[in-house]
């Protein structure tokens, strides 16, 4: 579209007035097809998809930090790197890492954010619930969370002994957007509840404790025993050694499940918390 | 002209008409509010207001800041719930989703999404409704087809705003609200957009819109609604209300009670001060200023200091609003001589 096809148009500006087909109301809600709510979400998926992706800083470092890690950590260290289950283990380990990363920031920030944004309001008095918004965001944080495993995966795949057959790697996948289902709800519920300020902290503050002692950077076999006993009981552990056992057959503990399971059960109420309390300060 | 004779119909010479809903006979009011009170802790910022806005009406709501005119737009637009009272839009609850489709709002010009290119937020925008307007042909409507492949962070504000009210038109709303529709606008792009609003108008839609400017409401509106403090302070045609605040001043001393003279409909009388040869101080608001003049003289009584000056629609309506509460009547702002008068 150049500019000169445009000033062309311009004077529909001053037509006075349009044909008067009856052209506004076409009727009220219920008669017309309402575009459905796997459409709705498709849309807003699409959307905050396009949003995302323009901002490249944003995609890249969550892509950037796991990958540099495993540079750093694992790929120099002959001990891990050059034997298959250690080098399988850091991968699954900073690949959790990249996913948990990746749900805290884009919905504890994300959320924080948008709800700052003038057009949230706008988007609340389309013809449409909360729901589309909502499955948008999560799907496209899962999207945004796999693109950061992808450099992990790539370079434990080409500079490390890691191996997985398909079925494992599968496996594997699903499980960690399985774990990443209690921090998408964390996040949310940092998102709902504070400030985009207050957000960012928050956000760093709760992921690097909570990878450290969940032993996504360093194996728990390293740890004292009163560590371990911490770290089993959080939800970055328990995912760790799902994915593990995922991976490579080496089985969980045995109340990793349970753990996980408390802990979405938790967060879950979190963000349902946050979220009618959000409603409740600005949609009275 | 005739060959790009838009209307709102552009898009829709393809598609089959659409009949009224079930719904929505046209005797349904398209927005009814019905003694909707709204606090916010301690501030009421709507007290027992109700208003009613037919298929087709082009409704202006005046008032100060802070007078409530927004807080309604809100509940209309479904965003809140009021805490007594009942809010239809077309018969239906606005806060539910369905309801909404009869609605079209304007986001603020600073609350689109920087990253997204124009034509894209108008089919964000317009997905989310049945029948949508085209978007080649909603930014060529507006104008602004040429921003088609801008992201809407590089815009100028008056840029955004025509994309803002032409986001509030793409789902061929039976109603707009339109919260300061020209605000900060030049003067060119304020008549462009004021051309799009009359259009959606004439091909049917209603509109209710707020302003600070009474230009624009005098330009637009058929029906002007003032609020303030969270009360309706006048709900009447825009003649109607122009005829009431259309006012002149005439400003005189005398010591005769100049305050009974026919065509007098408000007056304001200050006692003598020192030095003005003990002759009061009267403010005579009056729609004909010649005739109360005319009359003045013939009428023989002694007076000084004639003023003439005609009151701004502006000030008649600060005037209008700035009614402290409960002091209706005691003081010239609002009490009317009217019976004395005739």
């Amino acid at each position: 579209m150049t500019r000169r096809e445009a000033r062309g148009q311009t004077p529909t500006a001053a037509t006075p007035s349009g044909t008067p087909t009856t052209t506004v109301g076409d009727a009220g809600g219920e008669s017309a097809a309402l575009p459905g709510l796997l459409a709705l979400s498709w849309l807003h998926l699409r959307f905050q998809f396009l949003e995302t992706v323009r901002v490249p800083i944003a995609v890249l470092g969550n892509l950037i930090f796991p990958a540099l890690a495993m540079f750093f950590f694992v790929v120099p260290q002959e001990a891990v790197a050059g034997n298959p289950l250690f080098a399988t283990v850091a991968v699954a380990g900073l690949s959790l890492f990249a996913i948990c990363s990746a749900s805290l920031f884009t919905y504890g920030l994300g959320v924080a954010e948008d709800r700052q944004q003038p057009f949230d309001p706008f988007v609340r008095s389309l013809p449409a619930g909360p729901a589309p918004r909502m499955i948008g965001r999560v799907l496209n944080g899962a999207i945004f969370s796999l693109f950061g495993i992808v450099p992990v995966v790539l370079i434990g795949w080409l500079f490390t002994e890691a191996s997985v057959t398909a079925l494992q790697l599968l496996a594997g996948i699903a499980t960690v957007l399985l774990v990443a289902v209690p921090f998408t709800l964390l996040g949310m519920g940092v998102g709902y509840s504070l400030s985009a300020k207050a957000a960012l902290p928050v956000v760093q503050v709760i992921l690097f404790p909570l990878a450290f002692a969940g032993g996504l950077f360093l194996p728990p076999q390293m740890f004292p025993s009163w560590l371990d006993g911490i770290s089993m009981a959080t939800p970055t552990r328990a995912g760790r050694d799902l994915v593990i056992q995922a991976l490579t057959g080496e089985p969980a503990y045995s109340g990793a499940w349970l753990v996980l399971l408390g802990w979405t059960a938790a967060f879950a109420a979190l963000a349902v918390w946050a979220y009618r309390r959000d409603e409740g300060r600005r949609f009275r | 002209m005739t060959a790009r004779a838009i209307g709102f119909g552009a898009g829709l010479g393809t598609e089959p008409q659409v009949q009224p809903g079930r719904g929505a006979p046209d005797d349904v009011p398209v927005v009814s509010v019905e003694s909707v009170t709204k606090r916010f802790g301690e501030v009421v910022a709507l007290d027992d207001v109700s208003l009613t806005v037919g298929a087709g009406e082009l409704v202006g709501m005046l008032g100060p800041n802070g007078a409530g005119k927004s807080t309604l737009l809100s509940l209309v637009g479904g965003q809140r719930r009021p805490d007594a009272g009942a809010v239809r839009l077309v018969g239906a609850d606005p806060r539910d989703a369905s309801a909404r489709v009869s609605l079209g709002v304007t986001p603020q010009e600073t609350g689109l999404p920087p990253t997204l290119k124009v034509r894209e937020v108008v089919e964000f925008v317009g997905r989310h409704y049945p029948h949508r307007v085209d978007t080649a042909d909603l930014l060529g409507e507006f104008g602004i087809s040429d921003l088609a492949r801008r992201q809407t962070g590089s815009l100028s504000g008056g840029q955004r705003r025509r994309l803002a009210v032409a986001l509030s038109l793409v789902g061929r709303p039976r109603v707009v609200l339109l919260d300061e529709p020209t605000t900060g606008l030049d003067v060119g792009a304020r008549q462009a957009l004021w051309a799009a609003i009359r259009r959606y108008h004439a091909d049917g839609g209603t509109v209710l819109l707020t302003s600070h400017y009474l230009e624009e409401v005098q330009e637009l509106a058929e029906r002007v609604v003032v609020i303030d403090r969270g009360v309706v302070r006048a709900d009447d045609s825009l003649d109607a209300i122009l005829a009431r605040v259309a006012l002149h001043r005439v400003v005189v001393r005398s010591s005769a009670p100049l305050d009974a003279l026919p065509g007098v409909v408000r007056s304001e009388r200050s006692p003598a001060t020192t030095g003005s040869g003990r002759l009061d101080r009267f403010e005579l608001y009056t729609p004909d200023a010649d005739a109360l003049v005319r009359e003045l003289v013939t009428s023989g009584v002694t007076f000084s200091g004639l003023e003439i000056r005609g009151a701004s629609l502006e000030e008649a309506f600060e005037e209008m609003v700035a009614v402290p509460d409960g002091s209706d009547g005691t003081s010239g702002t609002s009490g009317t001589n009217e019976g004395s008068a005739r």
